[in-house]
């Protein structure tokens, strides 16, 4: 069975690019691992800045898609031999694929926030992650702790596995700081009369709109940010948790008592994506994202001719991002497509 | 008594749960504006008293925030309002009416 090109993920990398080689007249075959398309941003409830539905982008994302590329759900690769100028792409099915292109749009993982076990993740049920908070406001169900009271207090730790030699992770994720300052207005937006603290060590806040929300955060929902690393977490009798952090700036160790924390996971790579990238030959940095050729003005280019890379495999991005790249990776493939005929 | 050299120093730690928010409370209504400081310092660079004695006009809302009243009046004394804080500040902190507000809400205290 012969395709252009095979995009390896359905997520919104793998569905922007997709799209765009369809509108570009290219035969594509988009493989999703999961039960359906759609990524991470099947997860999420509102997005920043806008605090536009999650499943509003997802729906746009696929009416664009609509039934114009072959999708396989269910489906990855297990082995990629390259030819000549076309690869062969191996199904965990058995089934074989000729193509004269690969797009790895395979995305990332959350950090395993169980990790950091300082934090209590996994011990502490009042301990949650950003992503657990997210499922918790999409289902419409009311904001509590694990015992389902309304919680008086709500922290939100910055920087969980990211910008840490202990995690091994020295990258910045990006979007956790611009998540927080939105998860923290949607709490008091629930809770009014709910106290919430954001404690980081730097704020973020590099894209148009995003210091508009911190200034927001802090003036009309009074939200606290306070300069810090939380050092550790203990549990109460009563499942609140207790905090240690250093105030940063009065230079002096801070106790609080929160009833529900959460952890700003941030991106790491999938150990998947690594494998395959080892198949290849194509290169993974030290943060064990994909290597692109130049960060400038070839990122969706691999050293290997014909192997691609869009999205957040190659990195952390926003979902707006990661829609511009794939479709600039699109571009660039039909190019490439080009020298082949 | 023998005097052995001991003494109990003070406690450092910042006991957030048992803090006192009434002065924040106050200043929530009075002047709201300090809720949107980014500690970024001008003021204390700028400050003219800061120039001459320990003050730390930053620390202020700082202190504030976290309800540590007693050294928030030892600070607030050692402002002399001449409101050079306010021409520096990124976020529009009205600092001036800031110091006179905490003295207003302190007093209350009593």
């Amino acid at each position: 069975m012969a395709k252009t090109v095979v995009i390896v993920g359905g997520g919104v990398a793998g569905m922007t690019a997709a799209s765009r080689l369809a509108d570009l007249g290219e035969k594509v075959l988009l493989l999703e691992r999961e039960e359906e398309i759609g990524g991470h941003l099947r997860n999420w409830d509102r997005l920043f800045p806008n605090r536009r539905p999650g499943s509003e982008v997802l729906h746009d994302l696929k009416e664009t898609l609509g039934n114009r590329v072959e999708i396989r759900c269910n489906e990855s690769p297990g082995e990629i031999h390259s030819l000549q100028s076309s690869f062969i792409v191996e199904l965990e099915s058995g089934e074989k694929i000729t193509c004269d292109a690969v797009l790895m749009a395979t995305g990332f993982d959350l950090f395993d926030a169980r990790r950091k076990e300082e934090y209590g993740y996994g011990i502490y049920d009042n301990v949650i992650t950003s992503a657990d908070l997210e499922r918790m406001l999409r289902s419409g169900s009311p904001v509590t702790t694990s015992a389902g009271k309304a919680p008086s207090r709500v922290g939100f730790v910055h920087c969980v596995g990211s910008r840490d030699e202990k995690a091994g992770n020295l990258y910045c994720s990006k979007v956790c700081c611009v998540t927080g300052v939105k998860q923290a207005i949607e709490i008091k937006e629930h809770l009014p009369g709910s106290e919430v603290f954001g404690f980081y060590m730097d704020l973020r806040m590099y894209d148009r709109h995003f210091e508009e929300m911190y200034y927001e955060a802090q003036q009309k929902w009074e939200i606290n940010f306070l300069r810090g690393r939380v050092s550790e977490c203990a549990e109460n009798e009563d499942q609140s948790i207790v905090l240690k952090i250093e105030d940063t700036l009065t230079s002096r160790p801070l106790k609080m008592t929160v009833d529900l924390l959460v952890l700003l996971v941030g991106f790491v790579q999938k150990p998947e994506t690594v494998r395959i990238a080892k198949l290849l030959g194509i290169s993974i940095g030290e943060d064990r994202f994909l290597e692109c050729l130049d960060e400038h003005t070839r990122f969706n280019y691999t050293g290997k001719p014909g192997i691609f890379v869009a999205g957040t495999s190659r990195g952390p991005l926003t979902i707006a991002n990661t829609i511009a790249d794939a479709g600039e990776a699109a571009l660039q493939i039909h190019n490439y497509l080009k020298t082949l005929k | 008594m023998i005097n052995f050299g001991y003494t109990a120093h003070k406690e450092r730690l910042i006991d957030y749960d048992k803090n006192d928010k009434r002065v924040l409370e106050h200043l929530k209504k009075h002047e709201p504006s300090v809720l949107t400081c980014i500690a970024c310092g001008s003021c204390t660079a700028t400050c003219s008293a800061g120039q001459f004695v320990d003050f730390n006009i930053r620390l202020v809302q700082t202190l504030l925030r976290r309800g540590e009243i007693e050294p928030l009046k030892q600070e607030i004394r050692k402002c002399m309002l001449c409101g050079k804080c306010i021409l520096v500040c990124p976020r529009g902190v009205n600092m001036r009416n800031l110091i006179l507000a905490i003295q207003t809400a302190i007093d209350k205290l009593k």
